[in-house]
């Protein structure tokens, strides 16, 4: 290979950029004229490599969206005319290159409808019809620009899985004859629920890491974030979208002061919450009210993050409003019964009246099947024990919740709290 | 990452030639652009420096320097802040920007220090 110059290194690091930027406008307005995310995704890749080729040569274009757009729906219309001469009926055909044709002008390409477009693409790599690690996988591709090795890199699983998983979800779309729109009426609200759970799996994988030595994963959190605020601004009416904006956003602006000076995990009761980030507090706020006004308070996302607005409003640990976060959990589990909710009230009842009527609440939890294996069920349980005074008990649990998380920061945690409880019961 | 965009304008044209509505509406539009993309997270505008101050430090003594800063050739304006993936990101974006004058500056914020 010949050693690049540094006008073409330059052209390469800008095209990199402007890929992260243009792909998923780019994927978007492709599948609109050809109807699935397989052959946009190969058509943006391939104005890619025609980027790659030329701009080094001649530089940047001034509107390289523009660019990428009119390269590649010059090439839809090919491939569109070559598929006429297949099984397809000719009316048909003259409707879809019709379409292409009326996106070809790059400036047209760039206007009104490319939020539409935009949300056409993420409903279809959202679809209920998709695995959730293949919605996820896809998600990313196509809409966060990643590669699969990046993507790879981020769950922490071979490229081959990742790989394999993107192309049986595209498959699935095209067999299950999944179409390219922006859905209404009451398949909306099932469709956008799939798709804010998707964006909240790849928030939650990098906010609390299920796997590998790294508590989070800073990156997959901001590019949930991302993708959150992108559908606030293109779907500006429904209150749960902003509900999970906020939740993201105040999780997030904790994201610093989880780990301490060493990559240990700290709880967010002991965390320096002078560390916490006030602009996304703020935007979670802001977030959190928009989705009040729009009547959605009672939201599953938006009520999560009112817990969340919660913990964020109280300056130290002992001002929180603890008898609200119990009302609020209440709420959720109505909502949402789950073991893990009952839990989290459990901890809150823990704090607003005391450890005994938090452990009663616990203890009923022991024998619910999906905690049975949950490392934070016995951290919980040791964490009341401890403050009942009760340390070789709460020694046990801890150590028991240390041998059940994957995470090495927050077993070293758990790990840390048992022998604080051993040190605790030779001293009482 | 987050970047910190600062806009540097010449003292004598900040005073010389306010905005005319229609820059600032192609402002507003490359603005929206910025926010429906998910980039802005913060933003502001600064009043000139003739309402500004400056306190210098030396040991225990602090001076306090009232503004206009005239020495200074270059003077921050006003300042975005951005969520990007690489600073190539934030460059391509400005490159979009429909300024015409000044000196824009991109800077990384630490993040996860300790990390």
């Amino acid at each position: 290979m010949t050693e690049l110059s540094p006008a073409a290194t330059e052209a390469h690091r800008a095209i990199e950029a402007i890929w992260r930027i243009e792909s998923a406008r780019l994927i978007a307005g492709l599948a609109r004229v050809v109807g699935d995310i397989g052959t946009a995704e190969e058509l943006a890749q391939d104005a890619l490599v025609a980027a790659l080729e030329q701009w080094p040569i001649s530089g940047v274009p001034e509107k390289p969206g523009a660019w990428l757009m009119g390269t590649a729906k010059h090439r839809a219309i090919d491939l569109l005319r070559r598929r006429q001469t297949l099984e397809r009926k000719h009316e048909e055909i003259g409707r879809d290159i019709e379409r292409a044709q009326e996106v070809i002008d790059p400036e047209a390409a760039m206007d009104e409808d490319v939020g539409d477009e935009l949300l056409g693409l993420i409903f279809m790599a959202c679809h209920p019809v998709l695995s959730k690690d293949a919605r996820v996988a896809l998600t990313l591709r196509v809409l966060g620009g990643l590669t699969t090795e990046e993507i790879a890199r981020a769950f922490l699983v071979p490229v081959s899985t990742i790989a394999q998983r993107i192309v049986r979800a595209k498959r699935t779309l095209t067999e299950a004859r999944v179409r390219f729109e922006v859905p209404a009426g009451p398949e909306r609200v099932a469709r956008l629920a799939s798709v804010l759970e998707v964006i909240y799996l790849i928030f939650n994988e990098g906010y609390s890491a299920t796997a590998g030595d790294d508590l989070v994963r800073p990156a997959l959190c901001e590019e949930a974030l991302r993708l959150g605020r992108i559908l606030a601004e293109l779907i500006t009416t429904e209150a749960e979208v902003h509900g999970l904006v906020a939740l993201m956003e105040i999780q997030a602006s904790r994201l610093r002061a989880r780990i301490g000076p060493s990559g240990e995990a700290i709880l967010l009761l002991d965390q320096n919450r002078s560390r916490w980030d006030r602009l996304l507090i703020r935007r979670g706020l802001a977030a959190l009210e928009r989705a009040e006004r729009l009547g959605g308070a009672m939201g599953p996302y938006a009520l999560q993050a009112a817990i969340a607005a919660c913990h964020a409003r109280a300056s130290t640990a002992a001002d929180t409003d603890w008898p609200r976060m119990v009302a609020l959990y209440d709420a959720v589990a109505e909502l949402a019964p789950s073991p893990v909710i009952e839990l989290n009230r459990a901890v809150a009842v823990g704090m607003a009246f005391g450890p005994a009527a938090g452990l009663a609440l616990v203890d009923g939890l022991v024998s619910e099947p999906p905690l049975s294996t949950y490392h934070l069920l016995p951290a919980v349980r040791g964490d009341l024990l401890r403050k009942l005074g009760r340390s070789a008990e709460a020694r046990a649990e801890f150590e028991r919740a240390a041998s059940l998380t994957q995470n090495v920061a927050e077993r070293k945690l758990l790990q840390r709290r048992a022998a604080e409880c051993t040190a605790e019961g030779m001293a009482g | 990452m987050r970047v910190l965009v600062l806009a540097k304008e010449d003292h004598q044209s900040q005073a010389a030639k306010p905005p005319t509505p229609e820059m600032m509406a192609e402002f507003q539009t490359f603005n929206e652009e910025l926010v429906k993309a998910g980039v802005v997270i913060g933003d502001g505008r600064l009043y000139p420096s003739s309402q500004g101050k400056r306190m210098r430090f030396d040991g225990k003594k602090r001076t306090v320097i009232d503004g206009p800063f005239a020495e200074t050739k270059e003077l921050v304006a006003g300042y975005w802040l951005w969520q990007v993936r690489s600073i190539d990101e934030a460059l391509e974006w400005l490159k979009r920007s429909p300024f015409d004058a000044g000196t824009y500056e991109i800077r990384q914020i630490m993040e996860f220090e300790g990390m």
